[in-house]
């Protein structure tokens, strides 16, 4: 089972190294970790995505509360009740006449395209993880040169906010 | 204008600082030019690790964190097993180290070592300090999360340029500002209120009490509560002292090394209350089964402590002396009177391990008479191994202190935490139990001990063996011996303790060791007792 967190934390060197070292240290398996700062400067928050059961998703919590520059922990709960979004940097391989197959592909999955060269296309899709995927396994055929992924970020909806 | 290092001198003023133990480095020389001026006390150790150890026992019996210093580089790393070991026991220490100028951070120069990045696993938290305007927020806040909440060992990594560092005037903030930091100390009333509920209904309830009782200064409320409800009490290592071994109440220590009748109250208990204590493996080594037959209440300080290796049913999270006090004022006496007889008969059935011998010194006999003749605050540190075990299960702390590595299990811990302890309460009798593997990691500190004058004595189990790894390979492997024999390379302690100017002395037997225990204690200083063990002796 994989859990969304939301982490807000210091914003000051070495926090990430503190958070990323509990999970090595403690033995919790890390999906994935995004950070950048907040509206508040001094304020960094984390998504971090967690796999594992619910004792594990309790002791990550716990355990992440303990870091002293960790101001709040909060995990996002059930798929659904919140947005979680991620951007993905593909480039994929294009053979002569693939061009327009690739565009269109491009076009249905609502990826931009960033650049292009005479044998690759890169896109750019900043969406769910479930459609990354998607995207990624309908390039796969065409020859993926290189990826990079930053990770989930992640949202409440609703009213809800995260605050200090 | 004043510099870095006189502003972290000044810190450690503000906080109260009488004393720190250290080595110091070209590194951290500013630090110590001020410290040399100012009246606080500075020991010298002989190795920087064990300048973490002293800080620990101070601070254990102190009751504020201990301070202690190193230089950068094999300074600093050598502090690392003494702060793992105060991590492990959740001691409140504030570490200080020098580092390398700022500008050459990252550039592996002549005793660059990231020492904060070292110690990231080993400490409740760490500062690498790059502005000495930030010094004194910086000390606020180590001293703060040292001793607050669950205590334990801050680092402060100061280089060398920012120890030089000019800044306009000195302020001590009153308190520290820490956003994400806010010790929960109040147990919640509703779960108060289940706890006392649960307790009125258990047929055969036990307390187990651990470290946390200790670090909170609990042991009134504790034995209140043991009192007042007449629940039958066991202990984890970190625990004992709080209940006095000839406490009928007290059942002794609980785990593989324990006490056969604070184990059969365990495995027979449908409720546990258990108190500070994190039940690692060496307590309950299957803490799910016995969470299975009983209902457990867990008091700690640390939320993360509730869960991580036994279920609790009834989770309190808070300071344990006030947990306690507000459960021993509401409790009623709900010990059913069957069960306070069978665990009484358990305790009758006991017959205590060890008579005394002529041939040798039968070690638990030997503590259990020593604690006899010793005054009643004694202060008592026991090293890892055998001579642990031995000390935990038969010497009686009554008003005193049983002070060892409970949780990293770090050899060599006695000598060094025994002057620390010695140092903070030097009224009392403090004698540090070792045996002589665990002493020869520490017995550079005789000459610490020799030039401080402080009054320790050390009693060395000598069996020229690392007793219980033996007792681990006869069990599992076949008997094959490996590495686990001193035969032929140790010193005469006795002459070497005499030629650090150590009185010493050494007992072949327990009438002898008996008498010349007398004579360690008469002596006015320090005293090394050497005393021959069985090398088959085991360990319970």
């Amino acid at each position: 089972m994989k859990y969304t967190l939301s982490v807000l934390v210091e914003n000051q060197p070495g926090v990430l190294s503190r958070v990323s070292g509990l999970f090595s240290r403690r033995g919790f398996n890390i999906d994935s970790l995004s950070v950048g700062v907040t509206d508040e400067p001094r304020i960094s928050r984390m998504t971090i995505v967690v796999d594992g059961d619910e004792h594990i998703l309790e002791q990550v919590e716990k355990q992440l509360n303990k870091v002293i520059p960790v101001i709040k922990v909060k995990s996002l709960g059930e798929t659904g009740a919140f947005w979680d979004s991620e951007l993905l940097l593909v480039k994929a391989g294009c053979e002569p006449g693939q061009r327009g197959e690739l565009l269109s592909l491009a076009e249905l999955m609502r990826a931009r395209v960033v650049d292009v060269s005479p044998s690759t296309v890169t896109f750019q899709l900043a969406d769910r993880p479930e459609q990354v995927e998607t995207l990624i396994r309908l390039l796969a055929p065409y020859g993926i040169r290189e990826i990079v992924r930053t990770g989930v970020a992640a949202i409440e909806k609703g009213e809800g906010a995260l605050k200090k | 204008m004043i510099c870095g290092a006189e502003i972290m001198v000044k810190c450690l003023e503000e906080e109260g600082v009488t004393l720190a133990f250290g080595y110091p480095g070209a590194a951290i020389c500013p630090f110590y030019d001020f410290l040399y001026q100012s009246p606080i006390r500075h020991v010298l150790v002989r190795q920087e690790q064990n300048a973490a150890h002293m800080a620990s026992g101070y601070a254990r019996c102190a009751g504020r964190p201990g301070v202690c210093i190193a230089t950068s580089g094999p300074g600093a790393t050598n502090l690392i097993t003494g702060l793992a070991t105060a991590y492990m026991d959740s001691i409140p220490m504030v570490a200080i180290t020098g580092q390398v100028n700022s500008e050459l951070l990252g550039r592996d120069v002549f005793q660059e070592a990231d020492i904060t990045g070292a110690c990231e696993s080993f400490t409740k938290h760490s500062y690498l300090v790059k502005d000495a305007a930030d010094l004194p927020r910086v000390f606020k806040e180590a001293f703060t999360i040292a001793a607050t909440g669950r205590p334990g060992p801050v680092l402060i990594d100061v280089p060398f340029d920012v120890q030089m560092q000019e800044v306009d005037g000195f302020r001590y903030p009153e308190k520290a500002e820490i956003l994400g930091y806010k010790p929960r100390t109040q147990g919640h009333p509703l779960q108060l209120k289940r706890a006392l509920a649960a307790m009125r209904q258990a047929k055969r309830p036990v307390i187990c009490c651990g470290g946390g009782v200790v670090l909170a200064g609990a042991r009134s409320e504790m034995i209140a509560l043991a009192q007042r409800t007449r629940i039958p009490v066991v202990s984890t290592m970190m625990g004992i002292g709080v209940i006095p071994m000839d406490d009928p109440s007290y059942l002794g220590m609980i785990g593989s090394h324990g006490h056969a009748c604070a184990n059969r109250a365990m495995h027979e208990a449908d409720l546990i209350l258990l108190c500070g204590a994190r039940v690692g493996d060496r307590a309950i080594a299957a803490p799910e089964q016995v969470a299975e037959k009983a209902t457990v209440i867990h008091i700690d300080i640390d939320p993360a402590e509730i869960g991580k290796n036994m279920t609790a049913h009834i989770p309190i999270v808070g300071d344990i002396r006030q947990v306690l006090g507000k459960l021993a004022a509401q409790a009623e006496p709900c010990a059913p009177p069957e069960w306070v007889e069978t665990v009484r008969r358990y305790q009758r059935e006991f017959v205590p391990h060890g008579a005394e011998t002529e041939t040798f010194v039968e070690p638990r006999s030997f503590l259990r008479r020593l604690s006899t003749r010793m005054r009643e605050d004694a202060i008592l540190v026991a090293d890892v191994g055998q001579n642990q075990i031995w000390a935990a299960n038969n010497f009686n702390v009554k008003e005193g202190r049983f002070l060892t590595s409970g949780g990293l299990g770090t050899m060599g811990y006695s000598l060094p935490a025994a002057i620390g302890a010695k140092l903070a309460k030097p009224r009392r009798q403090v004698v540090a139990v070792c045996g002589d593997a665990a002493f020869q990691m520490c017995l550079c500190e005789l000459g610490t001990l020799r030039q401080t004058g402080v009054d320790v004595k050390i009693i060395v189990m000598e069996n020229s063996r690392l007793g219980m790894v033996r007792e681990v390979q006869d069990r599992l492997y076949g008997r094959r011996h490996a590495a686990t024999e001193l035969d032929g390379g140790s010193p005469d302690f006795v002459a070497l303790a005499q030629a650090y100017g150590v009185p010493a002395a050494r007992a072949k037997s327990n009438a002898g060791a008996n008498r010349l225990a007398e004579e360690m204690l008469a002596c006015g200083g320090p005293f090394l007792l050497v005393c021959e063990v069985d090398p088959d002796l085991p360990t319970l």
